[in-house]
């Protein structure tokens, strides 16, 4: 039966501070934090930091790639393609988007159990609402990636019992190509179609499955209609604390990564024979039921949710807004970048998108920063920009800009870990590269409170 | 291989060089016609006298017509050089073959930027299509690597470190004042220096080189021909070149404190011109203070001093116009600013005055009189990736 072969996620280091919003924006705002991709990811970033992460738990070489998320980077150009070329994919594994809607993310589930072989589903989103309003509080950025498939690919940790779906055409959410935030329709609408959807869901998937709801040992309700999510889960008859945190209160919803995000956060708590139940309601309803095997004892993710959810550190609101381009600030007094050119970046694909060079791979090695510096000169999204040399542990050295770190945070000596990060866009191309970032949970990484 | 060098077969007849400044109501043109017009005249001669012209600029315009233009040149042959920040040294490195060849009689070296037409501060590299994988940085910010690796290997303490890179830009701000041709004509304390915030690393705007409009421009003829031109022209003694292959940004084993390509420049200088102990032969030398971090580093790679003693030397006041061994005489970079393809053949044209006696008495090095050699010293690049250039030039056979 197949199932879950490993996963992996990510929360960006950044947490906007709810309660700072309202000051400035003179509405919104509310408890708690969300997470902020930082000025130099979106959702193929997000994504590849994820994947890295589901294949350093499972040794397998994914026979397709999915990736999926509400705020793509390209149109007509396929994201998948930079991931897959990020995570050194051999050139016989099929990459493909499954992008728009946050429904999406289970045409990859489905598309990743009905194939043969391991597939490998990133999701990943960046959610973004007006100033003032309800969901740019409630929102977060995130990414989520599971690699599906059988026990011949290697030990399945939770198989999907059963799974169904429910369509119904109805406007609760939607938004306009080129717009920055949904828009919604009231909010009871959406509440009065999405609860009985998801009973029904819920009873059809158990069935299925040849379980009763008092065998769930954990319930992941996603989706954007917060409203209906609580309901749901309210009214499943499921036991309150088998309910899966939604981790509103500190990363917020991520869109299209929550389902998976989720899930990977009740897989990391699985016992051997824990039930889990996935529940997501967008326009319509999905629903799976999945079993941890015995060999999900033996594995786990690194860094885990709970891990990333409680380490971070806060970016201001001001900064906030001017990384997602809602607060125009004056841009440094320096020529803009040029655009990368297409035909260099092709022939140079195995340095700039794998960070793979004639002397290795240095995309999964760490390092030590030999010496630094603060450049408030040159031009950047968000100045000033810390530049370090990095030597790493097999002896190659690299200068390479730093992230996720603020300058007065760095010391020689540091611990890095390399990041795939966008460093600028010109002419709609995102030049993607890679970063350096302080080791994850390493003590001096400026983790603050 | 080896470099056999000109020793004392081409000899510099003539020199012209404009102000440096923000020279708003002044063009590319305008500078060129302003160095190239007074060398001119020193040397008695007419544009159709010269046979050959280089024409430096890093990103002012390309091919020789940029020169041709303005100057109305007709047939003759006129090459475009650049080499980074090194551009204006080495117009004259090509002039001076050629008429040591023999292939020319009179030959011109002219080296000119107009860089603050571009609206934005500081130098801007005009982007060649790339895979955006390349090193963003400024040059502020990678020279800033530098101050903190010399301190920590010869355990100089962050305050002292301070101060030494305050002395080296306050002497220069010191001489660049008594410089009609200076772009800054203040004089700076220490203490001034040292309290400005830091823009890149720990350097602050008072570390950094100014940036300029100018123009500065050699003519060269064969050292027996000389006499026809001038009774005081400078001799070439050396000119050596070394472009690095930036290997330097991905040795581990390089530690940003000294650089690699200067000291091979270098030897290969002092051997052209058979020197053997720099510091007590040479008049004074012209070195490239784009940051004051580098002309520290420069007075151990060009053997002014024994390595991890230049901050001591600094200190003592031995590169000030009236220490044992003045270095930019002129003010430097620092007071000059920085038009690219100008400012080696800048330094040139305070070797070519001060050697000669004509800088004035308020300016005049402590050497004058006694010793009869000078060293330019002109890089571009940055540490780990850097082309260097030295010249020797003396009044004496």
């Amino acid at each position: 039966m197949r199932g879950v072969l490993g996963w992996g996620t990510h929360v960006p280091h950044r947490r906007l501070d709810r309660t700072t919003i309202r000051a400035v924006a003179g509405n919104g705002g509310g408890k708690g934090t969300r997470a902020v991709a930082s000025y130099d990811e979106d959702s193929t970033t997000m994504g590849v930091a994820a994947a890295r992460a589901a294949l350093r738990t499972v040794d397998v070489r994914p026979g397709a790639l999915w990736f999926t998320t509400t705020t793509p980077t390209y149109l007509d150009k396929t994201n998948a393609t930079t991931v897959h070329a990020a995570l050194r994919l051999d050139r016989d594994t099929a990459a493909y988007d499954a992008v728009g809607a946050s429904r999406s993310v289970f045409a990859a589930v489905s598309a990743a159990l009905d194939a043969r072989g391991p597939v490998l589903v990133v999701t990943s989103d960046l959610r973004v609402g007006l100033p003032g309003g309800p969901e740019e509080a409630t929102a977060g950025d995130a990414a989520a990636a599971v690699v599906f498939g059988g026990d011949e690919d290697a030990p399945v940790l939770a198989e999907v019992l059963a799974r169904t779906s429910l369509t119904e055409e109805f406007i609760d959410r939607w938004r306009t190509p080129g717009d920055v935030a949904s828009r919604t329709w009231e909010e009871r609408f959406g509440e009065t179609r999405y609860v009985p959807l998801a009973a029904e869901a819920l009873k059809t998937v158990l069935g299925d499955a040849g379980l009763d709801v008092a065998d769930v040992d954990a319930l992941v309700v996603s989706g954007l209609h917060e409203r209906a999510c609580t309901a749901v889960a309210k009214k499943s008859g499921v036991a309150p604390e088998r309910v899966v945190d939604r981790l509103t209160t500190q990363v917020g919803n991520p869109g299209a990564a929550q389902p998976l995000l989720l899930l990977a956060s009740a897989l990391e708590s699985a016992e051997p024979g824990s039930v889990i139940v996935l529940l997501s309601l967008a326009d319509g309803v999905e629903a799976m039921v999945l079993r941890a095997t015995d060999a999900i004892a033996s594995t786990s993710a690194a860094p885990g949710v709970a891990e990333q959810v409680g380490s971070g550190a806060p970016v201001s609101y001001g900064r906030y807004l001017a990384w997602r381009g809602l607060l125009p600030v004056d841009p440094p007094r320096r020529p803009e970048p040029a655009r990368p050119s297409a035909s260099a970046s092709g022939r140079n694909a195995d340095w700039k998108f794998g960070l793979s060079g004639p002397a290795g791979v240095l995309a999964d090695q760490q390092g030590t920063v030999t010496t630094f510096t603060v450049d408030k000169l040159v031009y950047s999204q968000s100045p000033p920009v810390v530049f370090a040399i990095v030597d790493f542990d097999d002896g190659e050295r690299l200068p390479v800009e730093m992230t996720d770190v603020d300058a007065d945070d760095v010391a020689v000596g540091m611990r890095v870990e390399m990041t795939f990060r966008r460093l600028h866009t010109a002419d709609g191309i995102a030049n993607y590269f890679w970063k350096a970032r302080p080791v994850t949970g390493d003590p001096v990484a400026g983790d603050r409170p | 291989m080896s470099s056999h060098g000109i020793r004392d077969r081409v000899a510099i007849v003539s020199m012209g060089c404009t102000r440096f400044a923000e020279h708003w109501d002044k063009g590319l043109d305008d500078l060129i016609i302003e160095a190239t017009g007074e060398a001119f005249a020193g040397a008695g001669i007419t544009k159709d006298d010269v046979d050959a012209y280089w024409f430096g600029t890093a990103q002012s315009g390309m091919s020789g017509i940029t020169l041709a233009r303005p100057l109305r040149l007709e047939g003759k042959p006129v090459t475009r050089v650049e080499n980074y920040c090194a551009t204006g040294s080495e117009a004259l490195r090509q002039a001076a073959y050629a008429v040591a060849s023999g292939a020319y009689d009179v030959a011109m070296a002219v080296g000119a930027e107009k860089v603050k037409d571009s609206g934005y501060q500081g130098l801007n590299a005009f982007p060649i299509p790339n895979d955006g994988t390349q090193r963003s940085l400024t040059a502020a910010a990678m020279f800033s690597m530098v101050a903190p690796a010399y301190a920590k290997r010869y355990g100089v303490g962050d305050d002292e470190m301070r101060t030494v890179l305050a002395r080296i830009a306050s002497k220069n701000h010191a001489n660049g004042a008594r410089n009609p041709k200076a772009q800054f004509r203040r004089e700076m304390t220490v203490e001034a220096i040292c309290g400005m915030p830091a823009v890149a690393g720990g350097l602050n705007v008072f570390d950094c080189a100014g940036v300029a409009d100018g123009a500065a421009a050699a003519i060269v003829v064969r050292a027996e021909d000389a006499h026809r031109y001038t009774d005081a022209p400078l001799l070439i003694k050396a000119l050596s070149f070394v472009a690095g292959n930036g290997s330097g940004l991905e040795d581990p084993g390089y530690d940003y404190t000294w650089f690699p390509e200067v000291a091979t420049s270098v030897a290969d200088a002092y051997a052209q011109a058979g020197i053997t102990d720099p510091r007590a032969e040479l008049a004074m030398a012209e070195v490239h203070d784009c940051f004051t971090p580098t002309e520290l580093v420069l007075m151990e790679d060009l053997g002014f001093c024994e390595r991890g003693t230049a901050w001591k030397e600094v200190l003592a006041g031995t590169f000030d116009l009236d220490g044992e061994l003045p270095v930019n005489p002129d003010g430097g970079l620092k007071s000059f600013g920085h038009p690219v393809g100008a400012s080696g053949l800048r330094m040139l044209y305070e070797a070519w005055l001060q050697l000669r006696g004509e800088a004035p008495p308020e300016r005049r090095m402590s050497t004058f009189g006694r010793r009869s050699l000078a060293l330019t010293h002109n890089l571009g690049g940055y540490p780990g990736e850097m082309v260097s250039f030295v010249s020797i030039v003396g009044t004496e056979r």
